[in-house]
Parts: C-alpha cells; structure tokens; sequence
C-alpha cells in the first residue's frame, strides 16, 4: 500500500504490522499528551513540584536527553570538521536521534515553563547575566541547525525527491553542511556547558558548586565533554536496538567500532576530569563552606542518597564502560559493547540526576531537613510522552527515509526490488 | 533582543550574548536563504537529472 514510499532496494515490513506497532506506542503517546493537556488547562498544580523541587522531573528528563543528543553534534564536527569520513554511514542516524533528544527537550520545555505563552519572554526580554538565557538560545538556535540536517533526508524519499526544487534543495543543503555543522558544534559547546554552568555557580548550594575558570565553573566544561562522550554512546545503543528490532545489520562493524574507539577515549578523559573535580569539590570547595562529603551522603529518607550513587556514578558507569570502550578485545565484542554504552548511558542520566535533583534534596541551612520529593502521574506520563514520540518518529524515519546508506549492501534482497 | 527595545544597554553583556545570537541565526538564515535560491534557480533551469545521493 506504500511501497512507493520506501526506499529502493530495502525491505520493510508489512503496513498493517507496522501500524499495528505504531498504534501500540501511540497509545503511550496519547496517555502523555492527555497529561500534557490536564497541565496546560489546569496549571502547574498538577505536579508534585513545590517550593524546594521548582524544578523537578522535567528538569532531569531535559538535561539527559540533551547529553544523550550529544551524539548529533559530536559526530558531525567528527565527519565534517575533523574529516572522519566513514561516519558519513552513521551521522544521518546520530542527526535523526539528536533531533529526536532535542524537539523532546523543547516540547519538555513547552510544558515546564508553566506559561507557554510568554516562553518568547526569555529572547525579548533577555537576562544577560543568566546561563539559562545562554541555554536558551542555543538550544533554540541549535534544534534549528538539527532541523536543516534532518530536512535533506526527508527531501530523500522516493517521492518528494521527485519534485525538482526538494530534490535540489536537499542537494544544496548537503553542499554547505559543513557550515551548519560547525555552527551546530559551537552551539553545542555553549549550551552543553552552560547547564552545567547552571549548577556550578550556584555558591548558595554548596553540593553543586564548583571553582572554575574565569566566569565559567568546571562543570561547564564536564557537561560539554560528557555530552561529547556519551552522546555517540546513545547513538551505538539505539541503533543496536534498532538493528535488534529490525533484525538486520543496518551498519557495518568497522563504523560503529570508531565511533565507540572515539567515545571511548572521550569517556576515559572525561571521567579522569570528574574523579579530580569530585575529589577538589570534597576536599577543599565543600570544606570551606561548612560541609564535609558524608553531609551529602547521609541522614536522608530511605537513604536514597547514600555513597552507593556517587560509586555507581562515577566508578560503575564511568570508570568501566570507559575502559571496555577503549579496550579493543572487549569493544570489538557486540555483547561487551552494548553492556559498555548502557553504561555509559546510564552513567549521563545519572550524572545530570545528582547535579539538578539531588542538589534541590540537600539541606543548606542547619534547621532544614533533606528534601523529598515524588513525581505525580501527570509529570511522568509527559515525561514518557517523548519517548513514545521518539520511537514513532524513528520508525517512521526508518520506514520511508534511507536513514542508513549500508543497510542495502548489508541486506541484499533477491533479484532486487 | 533588539538595540531599539528599551531595556537594552550597550555592554559587553549585551553585545556577546545577543552578538553570539544574531551571528548564528545570521549563518543559518543566510546559508538557507541561499539553498533555497539556488533550488528555485536549479529547478527552473532544469539542471541536474533525479539521481540519488547519499546525504551525509
């Protein structure tokens, strides 16, 4: 029924299969914006947020998938400015799974900012003494870079490239792709750091914050590199869940081994950065506030924050996939590896949970106590509502756009199609 | 946003974060700007057959 749609010489799967599928996670969608919707009419007072927690869940939510977007604009200042030519087989998908993480954080945003009307607020009458300002635009101005990489795959199907002016247009676009993704690195750069800015100059928190260098915390520069790292590392596990599902090999070894060579080493770096941060922070920043490291560890509820978290942190989801990754014998392994970049993935997610959640959960003055605080139904449904969209914007991406230039040297069909 | 709105101030605060802004917007505007008066044209002069490229 659209066979006209899909690319040539690939096969997919039957129409009623696959909106069988898509009914099935539209359902999670339909459940999201259900929420989303109870939110926007009633207000923010359906959510367990409150005068400790201002931010909350969507704040996690937003700052993980934007590390995990990373991916997108790693790989392309790899493939167009660093020249790594044989990752031209796997950028069209690390783009789709940055534009993904990115329209998710801004619908994400939409929701969270409790006004939606005056979000224009923040570019007319901009504070320019905010990194969330700084945040702001880029991450604006980046999700627009993402939008002009995506679009020349769209131009791509079989039957929009049929029109003269999409057929050329995308042409002309892959022209000067170069120029969007340099800008779309120098974003990245800003708006990566700068949420990690976020929390590092927050001298009335002594948990999150840090010394640096002139203006800029060093947890400005962590969250650039860790989203450098473990950016590529989503890129590697979604399209090994995505071969999974498919069952098919959709990009070759040798692609994905040097995309997880270069996280690799961007992980080992950047976790040696954070164990001398975390150690500087322990020992002398904390101290000289008042605080020793167990006051961050101890005396909570259920013991939710306890040592166990800065371990898994740091040693489980840091020290080790780092060291899979780099080790060629046990990268090279498909098993090892996806165990590396679930990690790895998991290592960012964590990260960015310590530095915006359990920074709020902290007590600061010596009559408080640690602060609790548990999502309603209606901030984890949107928080899932994304995720359910990612998937169908991927399977629809898959279906009708030739996302992966190896996949018909990889899976050749009999006789052609 | 603007010089003419009334809020603003000529500092370095302003120039850097609304220059870093305007230079980007400036880079992709005029980067699509020029994709797409070059397809229009392209299109028009019936230039180049329907061939595939891999992107990327």
């Amino acid at each position: 029924m659209d066979s006209v749609l899909i690319p040539k010489g690939v096969e997919r799967c039957s129409i009623g299969k696959f909106a069988l599928f898509i009914a099935v996670v539209g359902a999670v969608l339909l459940w999201g914006v259900v929420a989303m919707l109870l939110i926007y009419i009633k207000g923010l007072n359906q959510t367990n947020m409150n005068n400790a927690y201002g931010f909350a869940l969507w704040i996690w939510a937003d700052l993980a998938v934007i590390a995990l977007g990373g991916g997108a604009f790693f790989t392309g200042l790899l493939r167009y400015i660093i020249g790594k030519d044989e990752l031209k087989h796997i950028i069209n998908y690390a783009v789709l799974i940055g534009f993904v993480c990115y329209s998710s954080a801004l619908l994400i945003l939409a929701i969270d900012v409790g006004q939606p009307l005056r979000a224009w607020f923040i570019f007319w009458h901009a504070n320019v003494h905010s990194m969330l300002t700084e945040v702001a635009f880029c991450l604006t101005c980046y999700f627009g870079v993402l939008t002009i990489e995506y679009l020349p795959m769209v131009f791509e199907n079989r039957q929009i490239d049929r029109v003269p002016f999409f057929h050329h247009l995308g042409h002309n676009m892959h022209a000067i792709m170069a120029i969007f993704a340099a800008t779309g690195a120098f974003l990245s750069f800003f708006h990566q750091g700068s949420l990690g800015g976020v929390t590092g100059v927050m001298f009335g928190r002594p948990f999150g914050y840090r010394t640096g260098l002139l203006i800029w915390p060093w947890t400005f520069f962590l969250y650039t590199w860790s989203a450098a790292a473990v950016g590529p590392c989503f890129t590697i596990f979604i399209t090994r869940i995505t071969e999974a599902v498919t069952r098919k090999k959709l990009v070759k070894d040798s692609v994905v081994d040097l995309l997880a060579k270069i996280a690799g080493w961007m992980l080992l770096t950047y976790i040696i950065a954070k164990i001398i941060d975390t150690w500087y922070w322990a020992a002398v920043t904390a101290p000289a506030a008042g605080f020793t490291l167990m006051d961050f560890y101890s005396n909570n509820p259920g013991s939710a924050y306890g040592l166990w978290i800065l371990i898994a942190e740091i040693g489980l989801c840091g020290v080790v996939p780092a060291i899979m990754l780099v080790t060629p014998s046990i990268r090279r392994r498909p098993a090892a590896l996806f165990v590396a970049v679930t990690l790895a993935v998991i290592g960012a997610c964590l990260n960015r949970w310590v530095m915006v959640l359990q920074v709020q959960a902290v007590p600061v003055l010596s009559f408080e106590t640690w602060f609790t605080y548990f999502p309603s139904w209606q901030e984890i449904a949107t928080t899932i509502l994304p995720v359910a969209y990612g998937i169908i914007l991927i399977a629809l991406s898959y279906r009708y756009l030739p996302i992966f230039p190896q996949e018909q040297e990889l899976n050749p069909i009999e006789g052609g199609k | 946003m603007f010089p003419f709105s009334f809020e603003w101030i000529w500092d370095m605060s302003h120039m850097v974060f609304h220059g870093g802004l305007w230079y980007a917007l400036s880079i992709l505007g005029m980067g699509m700007t020029y994709c797409i008066i070059k397809a229009a044209y392209d299109s028009v002069k019936g230039k180049g057959g329907h061939h595939s490229h891999g992107h990327h």
